[in-house]
């Protein structure tokens, strides 16, 4: 059989992050009639940052829905709804208003598979915008990802291209069990290659965005690209930094995380969302009790600062993470430890 | 405690003004974030505030900026706080969205929908139990309605009879869903009445009718007849925050309800009644260009928060410091 001279590289379109899901949703709703979405200015507004645009017309008001603004009901709705054979996703504006449906979240969607001993499952996709956006204040700026990690049976997604968005959300829609899937509003617009032909990208695989050999940066969503240009600037003064991005929060990598440390011996997390208890503390254990011997120093951990988000731009950007205090971690733990 | 005629339109002046000016700023992205106005419902916090005294309470939303304004919490603090100055009313710390003057009494700035509605029935319960006076007025919009958080409130506030007065500011819609899409009962005062709270609807463009139905209801929840609720049919003139299009409301809507704007009407009535003359008008507008551009320039002079401070107030250090409110 005679072999192209040439392999064609796969096509692939610049997309926007925002039209990866979008197009994510609308194939999985062109596939599965059982799919629909709904949430808090979806439909006839396009979105309130026009993810869903266009959606309507293709799929009509059945399928794509106009809730009031009632997020505790209609989360429970739709819990409802997937238990008795459909398949919702559920948009929240942004995750600061899913506190509102907290309880249904946590007692039912998280509970039901297991307390019905598997007769119910509940394969739901709650998602939105999380994390800080840019001066909003305390309830508009929250991270999310620890909060939901925290309960067996949700599993939570937190994407931060425009591929990863695409090829896990189809992954999160297809999945048996609830997902919660984490977007940003400053990377709705970000644009990036996604093949156009279709693909998944399996829940639960972290993914190398950039290698390295001194240290290992661990983040997810718009973190990633504080820490590719931490990484940037670190080459430059003679640090290689690898960036893994966990895209999967829970079931987390354990594996890729592993595997990162055993290769640099030296790691930093980098996550939005408070320190305490935060996904960051939950990797920094697992992997000192896997990988203790492999460790040339503490792993440290960059997040929001331990309080409220101030309004006043310094303060605002005192409280998150930043490429310089990511640099400022980096260089403290290469400077620690064995081999240092 | 009826204030004087002119005292209403130079209340609702000064906030058509200031907002204006807060569109301007945002342009200039001095003030960020979100930031959602008041014009066209001026009337609405103007009339309310008129029938309250100091010792009552307010609790308001992210669309506060004209309450606090009419609640006489200071112009230029009110500015400096959206631009994130330390002279704001809250250090800086909470911008548009998050206004609050415990001098004043004024628990703005619930930003999540239908948050503050509970808050409200629990600050009413403080005074009763410490046998203060006072009776708080929770503002909310339309869509607050559809919240688990306000039927809650609503049972509470009427089981226990608790001194709220409840302000349905309807503006006919939550952000680009019209009321009718997002309420199976368009009737507002109907759930109320079910939680065995009297309810009336009053036209909220005409500040008059809104002081006299505020204070109405106050006479009743001063008796302690428990909770009353008022619905004020309203319209904001502009878009629901300066990130919205607009594009989900029809011109001649917009049209009609412009053609009642509180502002106007009350002037010409002003003017009919031969309570006012054009100079006394002038002289209002002219007062109100004057303190906004003072309070922009007292935002203007105001520093931000240093760093150092950037760990204070997660937690009350110095209980003692903490008054009552
Ligand atoms: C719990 C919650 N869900 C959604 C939002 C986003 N949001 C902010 S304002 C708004 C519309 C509220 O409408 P309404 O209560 O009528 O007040 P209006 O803005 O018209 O004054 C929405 C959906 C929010 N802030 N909080
Ligand atoms: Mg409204």
């Amino acid at each position: 059989m005679a072999l192209p001279i040439a392999a064609a590289a796969p096509r692939t379109s610049l997309l926007q992050t925002r039209e990866a899901l979008r197009r994510a949703m609308s194939e999985e709703m062109r596939r599965d009639p059982t799919v629909f979405l709904m949430g808090e200015e979806v439909a006839y507004y396009d979105g309130a940052y026009k993810v869903s645009q266009g959606m309507l017309h293709e799929f009509g008001p059945e399928r794509v829905i106009d809730t009031p603004i009632a997020e505790n009901g209609f989360s429970g709705l739709a819990i409802g709804a997937a238990m008795a054979g459909l398949r919702p996703i559920v948009e929240f504006m942004t995750w600061n208003f899913s506190l509102v449906a907290f309880d249904q979240i946590i007692n039912n969607a998280a509970k039901i598979y297991q307390m019905t001993a598997g007769a119910y499952h509940v394969p739901i996709v709650f998602r939105g915008p999380n994390g800080a956006a840019e001066a909003l204040g305390s309830q508009h700026s929250m991270a999310f990802e620890s909060i939901y990690a925290h309960f067996p049976g949700l599993k939570v997604v937190s994407v931060g291209t425009p591929k990863d968005a695409y090829g896990l959300l189809k992954s999160a829609i297809r999945d048996n069990d609830p997902v919660m899937f984490m977007e940003s509003e400053m990377l709705y617009g970000m644009k990036g290659e996604v093949p156009d032909e279709e693909f998944l990208i399996p829940i639960g695989k972290a993914d190398l965005k950039r290698d390295g050999t001194d240290c290992t940066l661990v983040t997810w969503n718009k973190q990633i690209h504080t820490c590719l240009a931490a990484a940037e600037q670190l080459e430059k003064e003679g640090i290689s930094c690898q960036v893994l991005d966990l895209r999967t929060i829970r079931p987390l990598d354990e594996q890729a995380l592993f595997d990162a440390v055993c290769k640099t011996h030296r790691m930093v997390v980098v996550q939005e969302g408070y320190t305490f208890a935060g996904v960051g503390a939950e990797i920094a254990a697992r992997v000192t009790e896997a990988c203790f011997d492999q460790l040339d120093a503490p792993i440290l951990r960059i997040t929001n600062k331990d309080l409220n988000q101030p309004y006043n731009p310094t303060l605002e950007k005192m409280v998150l993470p930043s490429v310089d205090r990511v640099k400022d971690a980096v260089k403290l733990v290469c400077s620690r430890g064995k081999g240092a | 405690m009826t204030p004087e005629p002119l005292e209403r339109m130079r209340q609702m002046v000064r906030i058509r003004r200031f907002e204006e000016r807060c569109a301007e700023l945002y342009s200039q992205t001095k003030i960020r974030g979100f930031l959602h106005l008041y014009i066209g419902e001026e009337a609405v916090g103007v009339g309310v505030m008129g029938a309250l005294t100091d010792d009552d309470q307010i609790v308001a939303t992210y669309r506060e900026h004209g309450h606090a304004l009419a609640r006489g919490v200071d112009a230029g603090a009110l500015m400096a706080e959206m631009f994130g100055r330390s002279n704001g009313c809250a250090r800086g710390r909470g911008g548009s969205m998050h206004i609050a003057d415990v001098s004043r009494r004024f628990w703005g700035g619930f930003a999540i929908v239908g948050g503050g509605l509970p808050i409200a029935v629990g600050l009413a319960l403080a005074d009763k139990t410490l046998g203060r006076a006072g009776v708080t007025a929770c503002f909310f919009g339309d869509g607050a309605t559809e919240e688990g958080a306000y039927h809650e409130a609503l049972n509470l506030a009427s089981l226990w009879k608790l001194p709220v007065l409840f302000v349905c500011e309807n503006n006919q819609y939550a952000m680009g869903t019209a009321l009718s899409a997002h309420a199976a009962d368009t009737e507002l005062t109907h759930e109320p009445r079910a939680h065995g709270i009297v309810a009336e609807r009053v036209d909220g463009m005409d500040v008059v009718a809104v002081e006299q139905a505020a204070t109405r209801a106050l006479e009743a929840i001063r008796r302690g007849d428990g909770p009353r609720f008022l619905e004020f049919m309203t319209y904001r003139f502009r878009a629901h925050s300066m990130y919205d299009a607009d594009k989900y409301r029809d011109k001649t809507e917009i049209a009609r309800w412009k053609a009642r704007d509180p502002l106007a009407l009350y002037a010409e009535y002003l003017l009919a009644e031969g309570l006012a003359a054009r100079a006394d008008l002038d002289a209002i507008d002219a007062a109100a260009m004057a303190e906004v551009d003072a309070a922009v320039a007292f935002a203007e002079q105001g520093g931000l928060e240093p760093i150092e401070d950037l760990t204070k107030d997660v937690y009350t250090h110095d209980v003692s410091a903490r008054g009552a409110p």
